[in-house]
């Protein structure tokens, strides 16, 4: 684009800065002004306290945390197979909305209450085998057939065979809201540093790191996780090296729908409720999330799901209420999907990302 | 008596081009083999087929008592067959040792649970990855080990021959393919090679093909020489034998220079 203008000689003044330039320039201009004036009104209003601001930032990286694990199973799979596996929400979904039935049964025989740590690990495992199984079959079923195709082709499926999951869950158990049982154990507060914390916050938060380091360790040091970048980098050479590609491909699914099976019952700590399309705005919120961090990097997508719940936390209040726009906090998918269109104007590569995003 | 390599009557077509036409093929323990031609004649072809890239349209190829045809890559890798690439193609955003460890993992067997549970056998099992890697890149003397921990693309084009070579060792294969590996190299590089090659017979015990478009390599290493064109074998035998050889000359000269001769 550069080269081809720079060629061109004798240019009027005027022409020499690209009329694309001057547009996003104006943007972030506008954008920067909007922020920094709303955040000023909103300050000198005063109608949050410090502790307010501290309660939406650990709300924040609460969310964050979830939106960090489900990211990680879209980079993984775009590391590998530079696809979108648009169906992951719903992968997530499957998993978290399986162990209701589970929760509520065990919530019936008391049982959930009396034994809050047993039933919790069971509450896991049932999510994450569930949401492990659907992400295989889906590879196995949708994407694989699919594996020499034109790029367009496995992401238009993924979209279809979001809808078909959604649709199954829906006709299955209905189309209602769903109260997910509390847990008593994980409600109520703990003083740390002299602050009190949510409970089911903190645990959310601590669970999803140590989650993050399982994966993180296992793709830096293992041989699972090496054959997974081999096969990203170079898919003939690692099949050469003894690498059975489809095998590796088959454990970047499950690996990535492991940890979202994990990422949904941490969700459900959070919002108490399931519903057959609850794996939708997560699912894109953490998409977005892999992008701003980097796609293709699971540093990236720890950092971008942090960074996005926070911003989506303390965003909507933070600029909005000072410009008197009414219950901000509705507005919070303005905020995250604006913050994609932002990445990707600005930002394409994300935080950590490649420069390689040809590829994409 | 049986060969390590053996392919029969193997043809592989590309649409209108016949790429691989009735190939037979052999190569023995020990054995150091060049395959020459023209451009086009299908030497890369018949190392794709040999490592399960491409299925031959006919023909039987077996090695080491197993039948190849049909077998996937990694199966190939897993009963001995390794290779290296015209174009060097190493995991650029991997370590030195990475990629000669990605080399091992045929010879492994601990899985991902293993690894979370971190098992007495997966950390044994990756310290043995660990130290045969190591065993490969030493060959190369100090060439490559100093250099463990910096990334593939990091290092300089010679070096990055090496380690391909490394890689290749690491899956500890019975026959190495090495696809044109004296390109790009300068005359001392080549004789650099030209050992390297004669080592990996003597002290590893390869059988070795490979094809190189550089004569003096051929000349230097080579036990037998097999020259392809147009996908048929047009001549086998020594390397002064093949050299002398009418069709061989045309095929790289064309059919007025052999007349001058």
């Amino acid at each position: 684009m550069t080269a081809k203008t720079e060629t061109r000689t004798r240019r009027l003044p005027f022409e020499r800065i690209p009329v694309r330039r001057i547009i996003l320039v104006a943007l972030s201009l506008a954008i920067i002004y909007g922020v920094v004036a709303g955040s000023a009104a909103t300050l000198q209003t005063g109608t949050f306290s410090g502790a307010d601001w501290r309660t939406l930032v650990v709300n924040g990286l609460a969310r964050g945390s979830v939106y960090a694990l489900i990211a990680i199973g879209y980079t993984l799979v775009y590391g590998v197979l530079f696809m979108i596996n648009f169906a992951h929400g719903e992968v997530f979904m499957s998993g978290t909305y399986t162990s209701f039935f589970v929760a509520t049964a065990l919530a019936e025989s008391g049982y959930l209450n009396e034994h809050p740590l047993i039933s919790i690990g069971i509450l896991f495992v049932v999510s994450m085998v569930v949401s492990t199984v659907v992400a295989i079959i889906l590879e196995r079923l949708a994407y694989r057939p699919l594996r020499g195709a034109p790029r367009l082709v496995p992401l238009i499926t993924a979209i279809g065979a979001s809808l078909f999951l959604q649709y199954t869950f829906r006709g299955l158990y209905g189309a209602n809201v769903r109260a997910y049982p509390e847990i008593a154990a994980i409600q109520g507060t703990w003083e740390i540093f002299g602050f009190d914390f949510l409970k089911k916050q903190v645990i959310v938060i601590v669970a999803a790191m140590i989650f993050w380091l399982i994966l993180y360790l296992v793709v830096a040091k293992t041989k699972t996780g090496r054959a997974m970048r081999a096969v990203g980098e170079d898919r003939e050479v690692a099949a050469l090296m003894g690498i059975d590609v489809d095998r590796t491909i088959v454990a970047t699914f499950a690996i990535g729908g492991a940890l979202a099976g994990a990422a949904g019952i941490l969700f459900v700590f959070v919002f108490n409720q399931v519903i057959f399309i609850m794996g939708f705005l997560p699912g894109l919120k953490a998409f977005t999330a892999a992008v701003l961090g980097g796609i293709g990097s699971i540093s990236g997508a720890a950092l971008g799901g942090l960074v996005l719940g926070v911003l989506e936390a303390i965003g909507p209040n933070l600029f909005l209420t000072g410009a008197n726009v009414p219950s901000p906090n509705q507005l919070q998918p303005v905020v995250a999907f604006g913050i994609l269109v932002l990445v990707l104007i600005f930002l394409p590569g994300g935080f950590l990302g490649s420069d390689e995003e040809e590829r994409a | 008596m049986s060969h390590l390599l053996e392919l029969t009557g193997v043809s592989k077509r590309f649409g209108g081009v016949q790429a691989v036409n009735e190939v037979d093929f052999h190569a023995d323990p020990g054995e150091i083999v060049g395959v020459i031609g023209p451009n086009g004649a299908g030497k890369t072809t018949l190392f794709n087929i040999v490592t399960g890239f491409y299925r031959p349209d006919a023909g039987k190829m077996t090695f080491d008592g197993h039948n190849l045809v049909g077998l996937k890559p990694n199966q190939v890798t897993r009963i001995g067959i390794a290779r290296t690439f015209q174009a060097v193609r190493l995991f650029a955003n991997m370590s030195v040792i990475e990629n000669a460890m990605v080399g091992q993992h045929t010879r492994t067997r601990s899985g991902v649970f293993g690894a979370i549970l971190h098992t007495r056998r997966t950390v044994e099992e990756e310290r043995r990855i660990q130290l045969k890697a190591q065993e490969a890149l030493a060959f190369f003397g100090d060439r490559l080990i100093p250099r463990i921990n910096q990334l593939a693309s990091e290092l300089a084009y010679a070096d990055r021959r090496r380690l391909e070579i490394a890689r290749a060792m690491a899956t500890e294969p019975k026959l190495l393919l090495l696809d044109e590996p004296a390109a790009g190299m300068n005359p001392a590089e080549k004789d650099g090679l030209i050992e390297l090659i004669g080592r990996l017979r003597d002290e590893k015990g390869y059988a070795i093909v490979l094809i190189e478009h550089d004569m003096p390599v051929i000349k230097g290493v080579c036990d037998r020489v097999v020259a392809l064109d147009y996908g048929s074998k047009i001549a086998e035998g020594t390397y002064d034998e093949v050299a002398s050889n009418r069709q061989v000359v045309e095929a790289y000269l064309g059919k007025a220079a052999s007349e001058v001769q």
